[in-house]
């Protein structure tokens, strides 16, 4: 048997190759989950939309055109409102455009800081047991105590309505749910041989979390990530609905509907179609959990 | 297991001191800013001091969290800056009516998704199975206040089958409370499914049902006193948990609808800068959370007979 | 009175209460059909045993689940026919299958705890079988049946077992229920899938023989499917060998044994360490090649391109079908070349290699301890003040190995050697004691205080293959990651070259340094571990079960792998097991164990011979022996194992000793006898009967033909 297998090529490959080829052997296999495709489709077709809202968007979203007017009225500049107009008659299609870019800003921040502080405290608890675990344990349940909305309510309220204000806010009261799930993984996977390996070769406390246990977690935790998402992009448009969330006039599509739903006997479009947008983006986000989650099961 | 359930009740005991310590501090450890909510933004600073002396705010602040800890529990709430009554005559009937919605709600919700959850899990992979698990996924993508929206313009102003609003202003009607409800349970009733369809799916994989097919024993049998005795024990936890949801789940279909309920009023009290009313606001849906989470605990052990005998 | 209800049958005793013909099974994937099981026949008459011998991947269990038709979703039979009493099986109506299972034949299953159901009591799954199977049969009667057929199968106090739930016994009491309640009906068939397999070996001779009892008394037939040859020759009449889905031989059980007419039979026999073999005079021949994957079949004969045989265009030219063998009535072989073969010549393999000379003493163990603190906190507990006890899982453990020495430590479930294998690793810390390794006491040093040098000269090999390579990184890279640790290179270079030499030593290519572990089987995982152990060129390596996880010719060869190395390297070899043929084969001294004390130690010879400590005895006597010509003493234990929170108190054994002479084993600790240098048992018998004893394996004394 031919030897001639150069040291060079089993090197293991740079972390960009890596993540390359993750992302695209993911792909790969969403094609056998109809589901998990459609719901691709849908995030992939909102964060286009997102990026290239100044191109696209026929109208600025602050401009104010033509209040009260249907969907398809052509508006004095030439210019037609496919969605109608606001109440203060800002164009809806532009405002939805540009509410995109809001939510799918904030979202993915909070969502990503909530999984890192959950991820270490997780893998941390999860593995070292004992005091460490407790102590964690009981923080988690305080912040817990507190229903999810009314804790962010009683945040941002002493905190004020920003940006950066409902990212921590998110960030606050995820992570201790990621802590938990995360814990739940590590207890599993700490008992494997190849961790007990691990630690009698040596290897540091970092090490064994983060390169031996981690990466065996990555599958529900990218399903939860992805459900985790479609929540943070509800809890956005819950805050806004709320008067909590960011000031105007940047547009929120939670805020659009709460202006504009008292109006919703005559004027129905304004508060329907960022509903119907925003039920979109989540549903792309839970489809594709789902997706993920039917694939990992097949394997 | 009576020592397990004395565990979780002082255990409970204790969160609740923590967050209503932790609550105290954010919300009073400054008197000044507290005597800024209710006398109103434009007060001289000795009317402030006046205030503060009055109503004990210069003495240390433990002296001041244990007495408010006192009151709180005798159920003296003081009093609320918006509604310039005391904090417990609004709060009661509030919650009150909260616990109605939230009673139908449950009433409507639970046996229907875990009918629902139980045959998708029943026939895993089948269409019936594939049908319920879309509808679950969908129903959960609408947040509430799009389905409130949707639903108004459904029922009330293309149908007109029903009030758009649920503010009850001319006494008690029951029709205003179908659109809530029906959010509600539109909302929620795909979580438990799905959860109760995934405890179902994992207990049929199992060996024993496989004992029990073998056995000769008919398919009801084995799905009815087999399969379902430990299918029911995650989803159990799972509808206690719900009720955790329903806390801030209501906040929005109330707002939404305006009904006189207790999420709207906690919002309310927040916008306001309430600080009495937020306190007590809180301390009640913390109170509920945490019952709720060790009834959640205390079932489960019930149910499960590898814990509950050792 | 009761009246059981049931298809009817048209059959008498003389008939074969069970026929396959030409059965095949095939499973439906989205990658096509896969054939589990093909061209499969089997007879079975009244009051008989036969027993199906094979490897995983051969079809034995899909045969089970055929004959109950229960084989999923996506499985199928596609031909052949089933015959049950006369009736063929495809022919009976869903209702009269249903009535058919449970009373007619009846399954006991591999994993008894996960065979019952959690939440409900044992009393009542027991008694849903006579209730459902028996009209007019009242509630009353139906519990009265179970608790007699609970003790029938020996279960201590019947009455509290019915108000149990299954995680409130042991194991081996869990299998006597559901074997309690395979036969409540009565069968007459019984499908035994592997019922032993996950049970204790002491446990194990327990259930074998009620088993064994049960056949004659109920004159039920029985189908036992194992991959142990030894439990076969034990249990069974007759022996069908089962390969890739099909059966390469079959016939009465002796002549089989003695006369085998199949390459892969021959095969299976010299994986087994018989007590003939021995590791350097007549090593274990693995069997070369790998099974082929269901998809893959071979034209012609499937084993022929592992079989030392092959004959180009003859075995590999069409199907092959069974051949009588004249003058055996009832013994067929799969093989066009039967005749051909000389069968007494033993099969080419391994030279015997040299003996290895022990060393110098390498590592030194004495009077260590390990205690585990456990809360306790139940109303008793904090009533008596009593809130901290103490699991004594290691107690009093000294002995020494020698360079170049295989040393075994041998024990059932919580008997500690797992324990101590961590304590020696580092995992844990020793609560009392030396181990004193290359002159240095790590009794106290955790692994994270150890050196590079400390930690590269002592390492580990694994007992579960697929938990012991990482499955989200390629072997190459977690073999580097070690050779970096352990100091062994540093220059990237150097490292990769390591790798590629490592992997050549344990004889797997060198491409799977590329390769993640889901692509790897079992025994291929199981020699990366090796490697990794080996990769700082330890001068111990502590193996834990390293081969109970795999198949019978897999086994051999990972356990030949190992010998060789170590031969190579005079490296230490640590072996915990509880497979005593192997243990024979392998080790030089060893060590029983249990309950956390040592029972016994020696050499190999002085150990499997008399003067034995009790526990030994019977350890001995329990572990099947797949050898004709030897005779086995029998010795059941009672009971089972004590609970490691309440170790008894004097002799940790005397609760279930056969050879108990009285207070003194309960209330003292036994004395350490000596029976020569190095041999100690531990034990209140006199060491002059001790060494009276019989042996417990013999040669047996009427002379075969």
């Amino acid at each position: 048997m031919s030897q001639q297998i150069d040291a060079k090529a089993i090197a293991p490959p740079g972390p960009l190759r890596s993540l390359a080829r993750t992302l695209f052997g993911g792909l790969a296999l969403l094609r056998e989950s109809p589901v998990g495709m459609v719901g691709f489709g849908l995030v992939l077709f909102w964060a286009l939309v997102a990026i290239f809202a100044p191109l696209i968007s026929p109208l600025s979203p602050t401009a104010q055109i033509q209040p009260f007017a249907a969907p398809g009225t052509e508006a004095p500049g030439g210019e037609v409102l496919w969605l109608g107009a606001d109440q203060l008659g800002r164009d809806i299609l532009s405002r939805i455009i540009y509410g995109s870019r809001t939510v799918l800003f904030y979202a993915p921040i909070a969502t990503f800081c909530a999984y890192f502080v959950g991820c270490i405290f997780g893998l941390l608890a999860g593995y070292l047991g004992g005091w460490v675990d407790d102590l964690l344990n009981r923080v988690a349940d305080i912040i817990l105590a507190f229903p999810v909305l009314v804790l962010y309510v009683v945040i941002i309220v002493l905190i004020g309505p920003s940006g950066l204000n409902i990212v921590l806010a998110v960030t606050f009261a995820s992570a201790p749910g990621i802590m938990r799930i995360v814990r739940g993984l590590t207890l599993d996977l700490r008992n494997r041989d190849y961790i007990a390996a691990a630690q009698t070769s040596g290897a540091s406390l970092p090490w064994i979390l983060f390169v031996e246990i981690l990466p065996n977690a990555r599958g529900p935790l990218i399903v939860d990530a992805c459900l985790r998402m479609g929540y943070v992009i509800i809890t956005i448009g819950v805050l806004g609905f709320l008067g909590l969330g960011l000031p105007p006039p940047t547009p929120d599509w939670g805020s659009m509907v709460a202006d504009t739903r008292s109006m919703i006997t005559f004027a129905p479009w304004m508060a329907l179609f960022p509903a119907i947008a925003i039920s979109s983006l989540v549903l792309g986000f839970n489809l594709l959990a789902d997706g993920i989650r039917e694939i990992s099961l097949r394997d | 297991m009576l020592i397990f359930i004395g565990k979780r009740l002082v255990y409970m005991l204790l969160t609740m001191l923590v967050v209503s310590l932790i609550l105290f501090l954010v919300m009073e450890i400054n008197g000044e800013s507290v005597a800024r909510r209710v006398l109103g933004p434009f007060t001289s600073g000795e009317q402030i001091q006046a205030w503060l002396a009055a109503n004990g705010y210069l003495r240390p602040w433990y002296v001041r969290y244990v007495e408010w800890l006192g009151n709180i529990l005798t159920g003296d709430f003081g009093q609320s800056i918006r509604f310039r009554t005391p904090v417990a005559d609004v709060l009661w009937p509030r919650l009150g009516n909260t616990a109605i919605l939230a009673g139908v709600t449950f009433a409507i919700m639970v046996p229907l998704a875990l009918t629902l959850g139980v045959l998708a899990g029943m026939r895993e992979g089948s269409k019936t199975d594939r049908t319920i698990t879309v509808t679950s996924v969908v129903t959960t993508s609408i947040p509430e206040f799009a389905s409130a929206v949707l639903l108004t313009v459904l029922f009330s102003t293309w149908l007109g089958w029903l009030p758009g609003t649920s503010a009850m202003s001319d006494g008690w009607n029951s029709l205003e409370l179908i659109l809530p409800v029906m959010v509600l349970v539109l909302y929620g009733f795909g979580y438990i499914a799905r959860m109760t369809r995934a405890s179902m799916a994992e207990v049929m994989q199992q060996l024993y049902i496989r004992t029990a097919v073998l056995k000769g024993l008919p398919y009801r049998t084995i799905i009815l006193r087999h399969a379902l005795r430990n299918a029911m024990i995650a989803p159990f936890t799972v509808i206690m948990l719900q009720i955790n949801w329903l806390l801030s789940g209501v906040i929005v279909v109330e707002v939404a609808f305006a009904y006189k309920g207790f999420g709207s009023l906690i919002l309310e009290a927040a916008l306001n800068q309430d600080v009495y009313l937020i306190e007590a606001a809180t301390m009640v849906a913390v109170f509920v959370a945490v019952s709720t989470q060790v009834l959640a605990d205390v079932g489960y052990t019930l149910l499960n007979p590898r814990i509950r005998f050792k | 009175m009761s009246r059981k209800s049931s298809p009817i049958f048209d059959w008498t005793p003389d008939q074969p209460v069970l026929q396959c013909e030409g059965l095949c099974i095939s499973y439906f994937t989205r990658a096509g059909e896969i054939p589990a099981v093909l061209d499969f026949d089997l007879t079975v008459m009244q009051g008989q045993s036969v027993g199906l011998v094979g490897e995983s991947g051969c079809g034995k269990s899909t045969v089970a689940m055929g004959i109950m038709r229960y084989m999923g979703r996506n499985g199928g039979i596609v031909g052949g026919r089933i015959l049950y009493k006369g009736r063929d099986m495809a022919s009976l109506s869903d209702e009269e299958l249903r009535q058919l299972r449970g009373s007619e034949i009846a399954m006991i299953y591999q994993e008894p705890m996960a065979s019952l159901n959690p939440s409900m009591t044992l009393g009542r799954q027991l008694m849903e079988v006579p209730l459902n199977h028996e009209a007019g049969i009242s509630e009353k009667e139906a519990y009265e049946r179970a608790v007699q057929m609970l003790a029938d199968v020996k279960l201590p106090d019947p009455e509290r077992v019915m108000r149990a739930y299954p995680h409130q016994i042991s194991g081996g009491q869990q299998q006597r229920v559901v074997i309690a309640m395979a036969l409540l009906s009565q069968p007459s068939l019984l499908l035994l899938d592997e019922p032993t397999t996950a049970l204790d070996v002491t446990v194990e001779a327990g259930i074998v023989e009620l088993i064994g009892e049960i056949a004659e008394r109920f004159n039920t037939s029985m189908i036992y499917i194992s991959h142990n040859l030894g439990l076969i020759l034990e249990t069974c009449d007759r022996i069908n060998v089962m390969y890739s889905g099909v059966v390469v031989e079959e016939g009465e059980i002796a002549e089989v044994f003695d006369r085998m007419r199949h390459p892969y039979t021959r095969g299976l026999f010299n994986c087994i360490p018989l007590p003939g073999a021995d590791k350097t005079a007549r090593p274990l021949l693995p069997i070369p090649g790998q099974l082929p994957l269901p998809h893959e079949r071979p034209t012609g004969c499937y084993f022929g391109p592992r079989c030392e045989f092959f004959a180009a265009g003859r075995c590999d030219a069409g199907p092959i079908e069974m051949e009588v063998i004249p003058d055996q009535p009832g013994h067929r072989t799969r093989c066009l070349r039967w005749n051909e073969i000389d069968w007494a010549t033993r099969s080419k393999g391994k030279d015997a290699g040299e003996e290895v000379e022990a060393g110098d003493v390498v590592l030194r163990i004495d009077g260590l301890r390990k205690y585990y603190e456990v809360r306790d906190s139940s109303i008793a507990a904090m009533i008596s003040g009593k809130r901290l006890r103490h699991v004594k899982a290691n107690e009093r453990i000294s002995f020494d190995a020698r360079e170049g020495q295989t040393v075994a430590i041998v024990g059932e479930s919580g008997c500690g050697k797992s324990t101590f294998a961590k304590v020696l690793m580092g995992l844990e810390t020793a609560t009392e004691g030396e181990i004193v390794f290359r002159n240095q006491d790590l009794a106290d040093k955790p692994i994270q205080k150890r050196t590079p040098q400390e930690i590269a000269s002592m390492q580990m090999v694994f007992q579960n293959p697929f938990d012991t390579l990482n499955p989200s990184h390629t072997i190459g890279a977690q073999l580097g990651r070690v050779i970096k640790k352990f100091g062994v290179e540093k220059n990237p270079e150097k490292v990769r070259q390591r790798v590629l030499e490592l992997l050549d030593l344990v004889k797997l290519p060198r491409e799977f340094a590329r390769r993640r572990p889901r692509q790897l089987s079992g025994g291929q995982k199981q020699r990366v571990g090796i490697a990794r152990a080996f990769a700082g060129n330890p001068q111990m390596v502590v193996a834990d079960e390293p081969v109970s996880a795999l198949d019978v010719s897999v086994a051999a060869a990972v356990t030949s792998l190992l010998t060789d190395i170590q031969r190579t390297y005079r490296t230490t070899l640590l072996f915990i097991s509880h497979d005593l043929s192997l243990v024979r084969y392998l080790a030089d001294r060893v060590v029983v164990m249990y309950l956390g004390n040592i029972a016994e130690q020696g050499s190999t010879d002085e150990v499997f011979s008399p003067p034995y400590h009790p526990y030994t005895e019977a350890l001995l006597s329990a572990v099947p022996i797949a050898d004709t010509s030897i005779e086995k003493k029998r010795i059941i234990l009672e009971g089972s194992l004590p609970s490691v929170l309440n170790p008894p108190k004097g002799c940790p054994f005397n609760t279930r000793c056969h050879r108990k002479i009285g207070r003194i084993c309960e209330t003292e600790v036994p004395p350490l006898l000596q029976d020569g240098p190095g041999h100690v048992i531990a034990c209140h018998i006199p060491l002059d009967e001790l060494r009276a004893m019989d042996p417990v394996i013999a040669e047996k004394q009427s002379a075969a033909e």
